[in-house]
């Protein structure tokens, strides 16, 4: 489904902070990204949901190659692929179902056709009765369910989420990645950017670790 | 591994069909995708208003700068004299009086007459002193000939008949007046078109600066947008459309404001017309009212503004998407 092969990144003139990356990610997988912390984590994460240009290398997604895709090309992959922000980035002045009908709504699909769904996952997620809350009035766990849900509401192939135990509390934690879990379940490749390692051992996964600008793949 | 609590909010798998979810979700209005109301979208609006206002106003008085120099130049215009001299050995009021008839033959001339005694004395009155008898002086008489509107008499076959029949008659077409008074009025029609090209240029500066301040405050919108896989026509199309309405919004409290003003104006320049200081007014500036060209031309700068706005926000998201690339 992805194919990363001798990517390299570097800032402007700066030295390369990430160097020969090669790896797959495939369809229904699950795995932890991770190393410490400016190990280049994010910015890996940035390539894989095509916000960043890799320098060198060949970085294939859905059977495109990414340097060759248009600005429009790139929109439609990105609607592929969901995206779990450390900082949430939920929209303060709409509601909670708002937020999470988002990707759909920016599609063109009418209200109609999607409220049901929206309204079911909010109720999955444990969010039911906060959907016409807004979040500057959301918990941090209600924000983050609020966020895993916009990622996934257009049932994307490929679910990324950055550091999404960061701000809550190892309870959530665990019940947070039982989330994840349900929906690598479902179909969604999951890919996971944390340095939580109690988190990790809690589900048994590949591991793509970087260290030192280079990633190492563990099965 | 150890065993993972099951989230106790989940009563059962999701499976998108959400038959049951839909009826305890009633439908509502949506809310719009970029925020109303904000303080920095409210601030456009009030600069937008401010400098469509200034501008309105800098539009209304070139156009009654022109409109008043085009009436100097055609009142002017529109009347020539004929200065009949007295000459020994001449009857002047003979002279006067062929003068009068030769002018009256003439195509083109819409009326004509002849300053009496008493009209030239009452003109050298003020130089003189009152009490003269005319015929004491070698005074000339003055002949006014009004034109026709629109026409072109042929004032050189007028001169040569008069120069053949009355050589003491002598005639005026008011050209040197009228080149004055046409470079006069084109240099203040020069003057005020610059100013009003000055002040729209500093207009569309300052609302594109004004919504280019406003659009900062949405970079994490736009952002949001991209991520979810909005196309950048999609995200662009959201701000423009708001952005148009704020930038009407301004334009026309601006540009209402305007018209009622000029309106106001017009009313009482009306009301206190044949008062000595508003016929003097008329006279330098002429009226007080911008006329139907002038409300639209206040339409169209409101429509400017709007769009303007409207440009200048999808400018400013392009170039946030190309940044965020």
């Amino acid at each position: 489904m992805i194919r990363f092969e001798n990517v390299g990144l570097r800032y402007g003139l700066g030295p390369e902070v990430l160097r020969d990356l090669t790896f797959r990610v495939d369809s229904h997988s699950f795995q932890f990204l991770t190393g410490p912390s400016g190990a280049g984590k994010t910015s890996l994460l940035r390539m894989l949901f095509l916000s960043l240009k890799q320098t060198r290398g060949l970085i294939s997604m859905f059977d495109h190659d990414t340097a060759t895709l248009t600005k429009d090309g790139r929109a439609t992959l990105r609607g592929r692929i969901g995206i779990v922000f450390q900082d949430f980035r939920l929209l303060d002045h709409l509601t909670t179902y708002e937020n999470v009908a988002l990707p759909l709504r920016v599609v063109g699909k009418e209200e109609a056709s999607y409220r049901a769904e929206v309204v079911e996952l909010l109720q999955w997620v444990g969010l039911g009765e906060r959907m016409d809350a807004l979040p500057p009035v959301l918990s941090g766990g209600e924000k983050q369910r609020a966020a895993i849900a916009r990622a996934v509401i257009a049932r994307p192939h490929l679910l990324l989420a950055d550091e999404p135990t960061g701000n809550v509390d190892p309870n959530l934690g665990q019940r947070l990645l039982r989330l994840f879990i349900e929906l690598n379940k479902s179909g969604t490749s999951v890919v996971i950017a944390t340095h939580d390692i109690a988190l990790m051992d809690e589900y048994d996964a590949r591991r793509l670790v970087l260290h030192e600008g280079r990633l190492h793949v563990y099965d | 591994m150890s065993t993972i609590e099951p989230l106790e909010e989940v009563t059962e798998p999701w499976d998108g069909r959400g038959a049951a979810a839909e009826r305890v979700y009633a439908q509502r209005p949506l809310g719009p995708i970029v925020p109303s109301g904000s303080i920095a979208g409210r601030s456009l609006t009030a600069v937008v208003a401010i400098m469509t206002f200034l501008a309105a106003l800098t539009m209304g008085a070139v156009m009654m700068v022109v409109d008043a120099a085009s009436d100097w130049q055609s009142d002017v215009s529109r009347e020539i004299t004929i200065q009949v001299r007295p000459v020994n050995g001449r009857d002047i009021e003979a002279d006067v009086r062929a003068t009068i008839d030769i002018a009256r033959g003439t195509a083109g001339i819409a009326d004509v007459r002849a300053y009496t005694k008493e009209e030239s004395a009452q003109l050298i009155e003020p130089w003189l002193g009152s009490g003269l008898t005319l015929g004491e002086l070698p005074i000339p008489r003055m002949i006014v000939v009004k034109l026709v509107s629109g026409a072109a008499p042929d004032f050189a076959a007028l001169r040569r008949t008069l120069a053949a029949q009355v050589p003491s008659a002598s005639l005026d077409d008011h050209r040197g007046w009228i080149d004055r008074m046409r470079t006069m009025a084109e240099t203040a029609v020069a003057v005020g078109i610059a100013i009003l090209a000055l002040v729209i240029a500093v207009t569309v500066m300052s609302v594109t600066f004004a919504t280019r301040g406003a659009m900062a405050a949405n970079r994490p919108i736009v952002e949001v947008l991209h991520y979810i896989g909005a196309t950048d026509s999609f995200v662009a199309g959201q701000f423009q459309r708001h952005f148009l309405i704020l930038g009407f919004k301004g334009g026309a409290i601006g540009g209402g404001v305007a018209i009622a003003l000029f309106a106001v104006l017009g009313a009482v320049n009306a009301w206190l017309s044949g008062t000595a200081s508003s016929d003097e007014a008329a006279a330098l500036f002429g009226s007080f009212s911008i006329g139907i060209a002038g409300y639209v031309a206040i339409v169209v700068l409101v429509v400017l503004m709007a769009v303007v706005t409207a440009f200048a926000s999808r400018r400013t998201v392009n170039q946030t998407l190309e940044a965020i690339d």
